[in-house]
Order: C-alpha cells, then structure tokens, then sequence
C-alpha cells in the first residue's frame, strides 16, 4: 500500500433509514480521510450520526450510498462473508459497556476472535498472554469480567481488540462508562497502542477536552453531517 | 470456526442454561425413550414369534407325500390323468433317497394309528402319535409335567393332558404308572400266486399288546408332522412306534397298489431342514425325485410383512413424543436467542460470520439431540425390560415359561441416538437462521 494512500476514506457516505413513512438521515453525505497510524476522534452531541459512522467503517452496518474505503477494499462492494473477515482481520472494536462475554474469563473471552479466525490451538495461549500484557492485565487470565473493575474491563475489551493484530482500531465511547481518571488512563493506553506497535486508530466520544489531549486531529458531526475536520493540534 | 471450537462453545452454551438445556434434553430423550421403547417389543416379540415358529418346526420342514395323492388337489378325473405315469412309493429308498439330499437334518414318518389303552383295569380309546426326537426341542414340551422320552427307543408314554384326565383326574399321580396298548399290527400275507406280477398278497391285521410306562403329561398337542398331521394324545417314540408296524389309514389303499407287503410305504414324510432359508431349494429337489412337496415358507413371509407393518405403526406412535419434543428444542433455542441476542451481537463485531453463529446453534441442537438420544434409548431399553419382566412374573404365576418380549437390537440402539440428533438438527435449522440474520448493530444496542 502507497504511503499516500489513506487507511480509511469515506465517499459521500450516507446512511438513511426508514421508520414508517418518514427517513431518518443518521449519516448524509460524509467525506472524510484517516490516514495511517494517525489518532482520529469523531466528536458530535448524541443522535448526530457518529456511532454509526463507526458502524459503517467497522463493517457491521452498510451505507445506503457511497463508498466506504478501508484498507484498500470497498466494503460497500463485500458479501456478507468477506465483511466478516474484514471485521475479524483487519478492525479490532471497543465499545462503551466493553461487550465482555459475562461467563468467560479474560483468557476466554480474548481467545474469542483467534477462535474466529481459526488461529491454532498452539499458538493461541501465546498470542492471548502477550495481548493481556500489552494492557497490564497478564496476572489476571482467570478471572471473570464481574470481579474486575471497569478499567480493567475495558482494557481486557482492549487486548480482545487487539489479539489478532488488526491494522485498524475503533473505539464507540471507550470512556464513556468510566470515572475520568481511569478514562484517562484508558485514552493513554490507545495512544500508546497507536504509536506503537503502530496503528490507525477512530474513536467516538463527547468528551472535547479528552480528544483534545489524546487525538492527532478531531472530526465533529452534527445531524448526520460532518461538521468540522481540523486538526486537534 | 473450527468443529472443536464449535462444540466447545456450544457446551459452554449449554451448560449455562443448564435446567432449561437439561428439560429440552430429557423431552428428548422420553421421545426417544417411548419409540425405542415400542420398536424394541415390536422386534422382540418377532423374534419371539419367529424363534417358536422355528423352533415348531413349520419352516424348516417340507412335507412329502406320494405325487398320486387321492386326496391331493389336480389329480383331475381318472380319465384325464396319463395312464403309464405310475406314481413312485413313498417307502424305505425314498426316505433314505431324501435323507441323503444336502442339509437335511431328519426324515421321518407321520405314525399316527388307533388303539385301546387298558389302565386300570378299564379300556380307552385314543390316537398314539410317534414323536421324533427333535420334537423335544420345538418348545411343544416346554412346562411339561414329567420328562421327555428317556431315549428314542424307550418303552415310554407322554399322555396329552385331555386323555390323561379321562385316565385320572389327577394328572400327576399317573407318572411312572404303567399302560398296555392295544394295538392292530399289520402282518404280511404270503402272495397266493407265485407270480410276483399278480402283487402283493395282502396283509392281515393282528390284535396286540405293549406294555408303556407314563413318564408325562404335556399340556399342549404336539405335532410330530407337518400342522396338525399326525398328532396324538398318547405319545411315543418315534422309533418305538415303528417297531410297532401297526396297520395305519394308507395301509388299505398300499393293497390295491403294487407295493410289497414287507415294505410298508409311508403316507407322508417330514423333511428337517437345518434353516428356512434351504427350505425352497429341498423342496425343488424332493419334486424332482417324484413326490409332491410343500412347504410353509409363503407363511413365515407374510409373518414378516405382517411385523414389518405392526413395527411401523409402533413407530408412528414412539414417534409422536418426539415431534412433542422437537417443538420444546425449537422453543428453547428460540429463546435462547432472545437471551443471547447482544452475545450474537459481540460475535458478529468480532468477526464471526453468519454461518458460524448458525453453525453454533446447530451444534447445540445437535448436542441436546445426542444426550437426548442416549439417555432416550437408555430409558427405552428400561422400559422394555421392565415390561418383560412384568411379563414374565405374570407367566410365572401362570406356571408359564418365561419369555423374552423386547429386544433392542444395536441398529435400534444407532438408530435411537441418530434419529434424535436428526429430529434436533431439524428442530435447529429455524432458531439457527434466525440468530444468524440478527442485525449486529441492532443486537449490540439490545440490553
């Protein structure tokens, strides 16, 4: 891949549903460029249209037009099937309420997508203990969601992220169920996963003054439009 | 998703909702349970049935008579029938021509004749039967008071319990009691031309007595020939009866035919074959030789036919607890989506695709199916043995034999546990293609 070339481009992107006999324009006509290895926080009060953004780039919604350009590959253009290997090979998700599996461990639940991506038995343990410990939580592989606090969810959220060594991350709202400090500490912990081992990174949130530390450029939306797109700093 | 990754979460699924999981499982296997259960008496009461019918010997045997039977059918008029073909004796070659043929067990005479017992002082009239040995194994003698003959050339009396109620209302008391039979022997006469083509002199018939010792009273009448050929109420060796060379009914006729007085011909034979299945083959052969032959092999097939019949309604019975069962699957599984709607939600964000989250529920299906299975033909196995042994503590106050009336074969056994997987997988394939069309953004919203 070209260094020009941006790691996600969104053409005219719209996103229309329809509820009885009016059309809810949750996405209109968006255009927007992240490049590589670039921090990028999507901003926008609720209901303006960014979750869904995300949706549409992570390959779990498809727009009703224009092109959503990830990686080289039109998602708009995939099967149901390739979207699934998009999404198991290429984004890693964090969501808002962490979306652990409640009756697997940690080890279980970051197991998850190499079980997915049908990774060998012999290699798994490896690849799970090495991601635990990029988010600090390796002495902790048999516990259960329940006894960890929220941070730790989150990182655990993180490292199942992570595991299959995605090129693209996407957070909805990773802070958005935590106390501002260890929200913090979860911002610092993306920016450092950013960097290095070196990764495109969108995030979602409301929260101006966390993008503002922690992302390379802000993208503000309102009404399902894109509001602004400078640079953070 | 690789199998073993499949099924260990589906486990894992299972496990969760373990009651719920573990009612749908047991609604199976009662399913199950109940068409083993009938499917096991069907078979094992045509095994039952089969096994006494061989054992009676209806299926392994042919019965032989003279091809110029009086009594046969398609003699036709005299003036029909062609005048040279002079039908061939049943007599002494022909039983040792028959013996010879291949997988021939026994041949032997239907010896039947009259006779006037003195016990007591006092006469009866009766029919003695001559038994062949292998008549002990038939199961006509099974519960028998008293015991079968000694050995085939025993001066012993089985008495039938009819006759020996006439003898003594007390049954029992007649065993190891003795009786004299009085019997007609048929003696040869001299041919009063010397000119052996005149035939045959004739025979005289001469009162005479045996003196027999009762060793048994058997309830049933058993037949030493073909049907109810040939049997009797007194019975005697097979052997002991022809050493008697008592005059019986085909005795008048043997004197108008050509047959030598000293060669007594017989009015049918019964032929043993070692299985049913060289029946058809023997009786062909015994045709060619020039006897008429016929078997009851038509009847065995129409025994299977009717049981084949009587199974599959059996089936369609067992088979409606199933179809109970596969609606508890369906349900379970369709609310185990409700349930699990943000976890489909997860796996879809994680990358799972459609087929993977309807393979998963497939393999739940399919796994309360196999318990299901297992545990349903267990239970069906129990119930059939429970039923005969109520059965047979019913036979025995009935001073009955024990038997066996179900029987679980390993086709049934396979067949129990793959038809419930079958049923579930079915049960499976709504729920399965419903989880995976669930919209994952939709799901994920979902709390």
């Amino acid at each position: 891949m070209p260094e020009s070339q941006p790691a996600i481009h969104l053409e005219s992107v719209s996103r229309h549903y329809h509820m009885g006999e009016s059309t809810i324009r949750a996405v209109d006509d968006v255009s927007l460029s992240v490049q590589p290895g670039e921090f990028l926080a999507l901003l926008g009060s609720s209901g303006s249209g960014k979750s869904t953004l995300l949706n549409l780039i992570a390959g779990l919604d498809r727009p009703t037009s224009g092109a959503v350009i990830a990686n080289g590959q039109d998602l708009s253009k995939m099967s149901s099937l390739e979207l699934a290997r998009y999404r198991r090979q290429t984004v890693g998700m964090v969501f808002q309420s962490f979306n652990l599996l409640p009756r697997m461990t940690l080890e279980e639940n970051v197991e998850l997508p190499l079980r997915l991506a049908e990774v060998d038995r012999s290699e798994r343990a490896a690849r799970v203990r090495e991601a635990l410990g990029r988010v600090g939580l390796d002495k902790r592989v048999g516990h259960r969601p329940s006894e960890l606090s929220g941070g730790e969810q989150q990182r655990t959220a993180i490292a199942r992220a992570l595991v299959n060594r995605p090129k693209i991350l996407l957070a909805d709202e990773p802070t958005g169920n935590l106390d501002s400090t260890t929200g913090e500490s979860i911002l610092a912990l993306l920016r450092e996963i950013q960097k290095n081992p070196g990764m495109t990174v969108v995030m979602v949130t409301h929260e101006r003054a966390l993008a503002e530390r922690f992302a390379d450029r802000l993208a503000v939306m309102g009404d399902g439009k894109l509001l602004s797109n400078g640079a953070a700093r | 998703m690789k199998f073993r990754d499949l099924s260990d979460l589906a486990f894992r699924n299972l496990r969760e909702a373990v009651l719920r999981n573990s009612l749908t499982t047991l609604g199976v296997a009662v399913g199950v349970a109940s068409l083993v259960a009938m499917l096991s008496l069907g078979v094992g009461l045509q095994q039952l049935a089969i096994s006494r019918l061989s054992k009676s010997g209806l299926f392994d045997s042919i019965f032989v008579t003279p091809k110029t039977n009086l009594r046969g059918p398609g003699a036709g008029p005299p003036a029909t029938r062609a005048p040279a073909a002079k039908s061939r004796p049943l007599d002494e070659g022909a039983r040792a021509e028959i013996s010879r043929l291949p997988n021939v067990i026994e041949v032997y005479p239907q010896i039947r004749f009259f006779t006037e017992v003195r016990f007591d002082g006092k006469p009866f009239a009766t029919f003695v039967a001559g038994m062949p040995e292998s008549s002990k194994a038939s199961g006509a003698f099974d519960g028998m008071a008293g015991n079968f003959f000694s050995s085939s050339n025993a001066d012993e009396a089985i008495l039938q319990v009819e006759f020996a109620k006439e003898l003594n209302p007390q049954t029992s008391s007649l065993i190891g009691k003795d009786l004299v039979l009085r019997y007609a022997e048929r003696q040869s006469l001299p041919s009063a031309s010397a000119d052996p083509a005149q035939g045959s002199g004739g025979f005289s018939v001469v009162p005479k007595e045996k003196h027999l010792r009762i060793i048994g009273v058997v309830e049933t009448e058993p037949a030493s020939g073909f049907g109810g050929f040939g049997s009797g109420r007194l019975l005697i060796p097979l052997s002991v009866a022809e050493t008697l060379r008592a005059a019986q009914v085909n005795d008048l006729r043997d004197i108008l035919r050509d047959s030598s007085g000293d060669k007594p011909s017989y009015a049918s034979l019964t032929v043993r074959m070692k299985n049913p299945s060289l029946v058809e083959a023997a009786e062909a052969k015994i045709k060619d030789l020039g006897f008429s032959a016929f078997s009851l092999l038509d009847a065995s097939k129409s025994l299977r036919i009717f049981f084949s019949v009587f199974d599959l309604l059996l089936g369609i019975f067992g088979s409606l607890a199933l179809a109970v069962a596969t609606l508890g699957i369906i349900n379970t599984l369709v609310m185990a989506i409700l349930e699990r709607r943000r976890e489909i939600g997860v796996l879809k964000a994680l990358g799972a695709a459609d087929g993977d989250v309807q393979q998963l529920f497939f393999v739940e299906a399919g796994v309360m199916g196999l318990f299901g299975g297992i545990l349903g033909t267990f239970l069906g196995w129990l119930i059939g043995r429970t039923l005969t042994l109520g059965t047979n503590i019913y036979l025995h106050r009935q001073n009955l034999p024990g038997v066996d009336i179900s029987s679980v074969p390993w086709w049934l056994v396979l067949g129990g546990i793959g038809f419930a997987i079958f049923v579930s997988l079915i049960a499976g394939l709504y729920p399965a293609s419903r989880a995976a069309r669930l919209d994952p953004v939709q799901a994920l919203r979902y709390e």
